[in-house]
């Protein structure tokens, strides 16, 4: 035996082919295992969804339904989008600046996933140190452009995918 | 085990046995010599199992009325509660047994710190029992994610958001979890499916558990290794059986109790308002048995940090046997060790109880402080003290302090000290 240990033989061959052929096959029929947990396509069919905004007055905001999360849809006072603008990058702790959150000459709307991104909670309108928003769960507070300013929350409540169809209606996703 | 070779006494029964050896097996289940001085911390082994079986039963008649559905979910529960015969008993059976499962297995890991069970040779009864703690907690918030209340919801919400917190693919194992963009019908129903399994698989890591008990046999309240079968044993059936038998009787008084008296006490009211995706309660509180977790969680201002602080307070018990540097077992001749093991039991009651209360102010303090002792305890407190410490002398055996004038431990040393 002891002789025959160094040298590669038709049978350790055999060996090493049949375990990697074996692990390709049991590989191949986990990956569908796993994958079948992923959304499926009716939960990826509902991934885009128009909104009526004419009725929002200034200073006001609506909560609609999208891929079963909240969108938070604001339209900002001048006074408010002042405020969001007045900050310095330097005091947030995921720097971001308020005209990369909303779309050029609709400084107005702000547009996002009222989604805490810290551990999934829907935050609190108008309340909070920083007149925007305040998570009831865990205490993050966001401000009125909806950026992360105290609290566990790592990031900024994010921007989903949108557009302006016309002046009245937007297209999430 | 050095046992006599098991003979069936009928014919049958040996021709059975030759080919399954089923009755020997039971007569090494019968005949197990146990250590005669355990005490009632012991019988919680029993009480777990009946734990078990409670909850299995319960939980098959359960599904027969039980719809995994985003719709008809929280419907089909009140279902249960108003339509089906004894549904609201067996729900409530079923919902109390999980908090009374989680009570008896806190006991029993307390017990197993006290005594020092968890220490050679008994490591690997140790992990399998915590692998079977592991599976326990899956199992209970899977199944509180089933009545799709608003706890139900939210829970699940912050729970799988917790996997979000793994750099890099954190958001895309979320989405694999839930089975949707946010916790859906999907999740609900994948849920469901490994509620049903799970306690099958802790079925089977149990029966390991007792395997491995079985290989170096039953630690003791002096926590000395004894002969086995001595005059330090007794036949597991009847001695150990009929105390069991007691002490299970007695822990369904209280078990009953709550069914029968306060059975949503242990539970949140919220659960009674059915899911609602675009509301977050006010507050939000896991059941009573995650809470000293989740104030670990809710101490590190940090996402990633907590949820890494979390999982570690938890994954830290199964090197427990290799950061326990002391020979001696038990805590009764473990002057020193003793006083820190109660320091622990008072810091965990204390997180479970800041974990309900709102995460500020005095809470967040006392959560930061009990969390830090949390970990000294396991990573400085259990090397050193087991380095440093003077332990009490060690009796012989068991039957020496008994004989001696008591089976009280504290007399046993004094005993000790004269030979």
């Amino acid at each position: 035996m002891s002789k025959e240990e160094k040298k590669v033989n038709r049978r350790d061959f055999l060996f090493t082919a049949s375990y990697t052929i074996g692990a390709v096959g049991v590989g191949a029929v986990i990956w569908p295992m796993i994958d079948q947990m992923n959304p499926d396509k009716a939960q990826q069919a509902l991934a885009t969804t128009e909104v009526d905004i004419s009725g929002i007055e200034p200073g006001k905001s609506i909560t609609v339904l999208w891929r079963g999360k909240p969108i938070f849809i604001k339209k900002r006072t001048s006074e408010e989008i002042a405020e969001a603008r007045a900050v310095k990058l330097d005091d947030l702790p995921d720097p971001q600046k308020d005209e990369d959150r909303v779309k050029d000459g609709k400084d107005e709307w702000l547009v996002m996933l009222g989604v805490c991104t810290h551990l999934g909670c829907v935050p609190l309108k108008d309340k909070g140190d920083f007149n925007g928003w305040f998570c009831p769960c865990h205490g993050s507070h966001y401000d009125v452009s909806g950026r992360i300013r105290k609290g566990p929350a790592p990031t900024n409540m994010e921007i989903p995918k949108f557009e302006f169809v016309d002046s009245n209606t937007i297209k999430i996703g | 085990m050095s046992e006599q070779e098991y003979v069936p006494k009928s014919k049958a029964g040996k021709w059975f046995n030759d080919r399954l050896p089923l009755l020997t097996l039971g007569a090494h289940l019968t005949d197990y010599p146990t250590p005669k001085n355990l005490n009632y911390w012991w019988t919680f082994g029993g009480i777990l199992t009946f734990c078990l079986i409670t909850q299995i039963v319960t939980g098959i008649v359960l599904a027969m009325h039980y719809v995994a559905h985003a719709d008809l979910a929280f419907a089909s529960v009140e279902h249960i509660m108003r339509d089906v015969n004894y549904g609201w008993l067996i729900r409530y059976i079923h919902s109390n047994g999980a908090s009374m499962f989680f009570l008896a297995v806190y006991i029993h890991i307390f017990r197993s710190l006290f005594y020092g069970s968890y220490k050679s040779p008994r490591e690997v009864i140790w992990i399998i029992g915590l692998m079977i703690y592991l599976l326990m907690m899956a199992a209970a918030f899977m199944g509180y994610v089933l009545p799709w209340g608003q706890m139900s919801f939210w829970g699940a919400t912050v729970i799988t958001n917790l996997f979000s917190a793994i750099p890099l693919v954190g958001d895309s194992i979320t989405t694999w979890l839930w089975g949707a963009y946010s916790v859906d019908n999907p999740t609900l129903n994948r849920f469901f499916s490994l509620h049903y399994l799970i306690p099958f698989l802790i079925l089977g890591l149990v029966v390991l558990h007792i395997w491995a008990l079985h290989v170096p046999g039953n630690n003791n309240p002096v926590g000395i290794d004894i002969k086995k079968p001595s005059k330090d044993t007794v036949p597991f059936h009847p001695y150990i059986t009929i105390k069991d038998a007691f002490a299970l009787l007695v822990f369904m008084i209280i078990f009953a109790g709550f069914v029968f008296f306060t059975p949503n006490v242990l539970g949140h009211s919220d659960n009674y308002i059915p899911a609602n995706p675009l509301v977050t309660p006010a507050h939000i509180v896991p059941e009573w048995y995650l809470l000293p977790f989740y104030a670990i969680l809710r101490s590190v201002p940090d996402k990633l940090g907590g949820v890494i602080l979390m999982f570690s307070a938890i994954f830290i018990l199964f090197v427990l046997p290799w950061l326990d540097t002391s020979k001696v077992r038990s805590a009764v001749f473990r002057p020193i060790y003793r006083q820190f093991f109660w320091i622990l039991v008072i810091d965990v009651l204390m997180l479970g109880y800041v974990g309900a209360m709102p995460a500020e102010g005095i809470y967040l303090v006392l959560a930061r402080v009990g969390t830090i002792y949390y970990f000294l305890h396991f990573i400085v407190v259990m090397p050193v003290v087991g380095y440093l410490e003077k332990t009490d002398p060690i009796p012989m055996s068991i039957s020496e302090p008994v004989l001696n004038g008591g089976a009280e431990p504290s007399l046993a040393r004094k005993a000790n000290d004269k030979v």
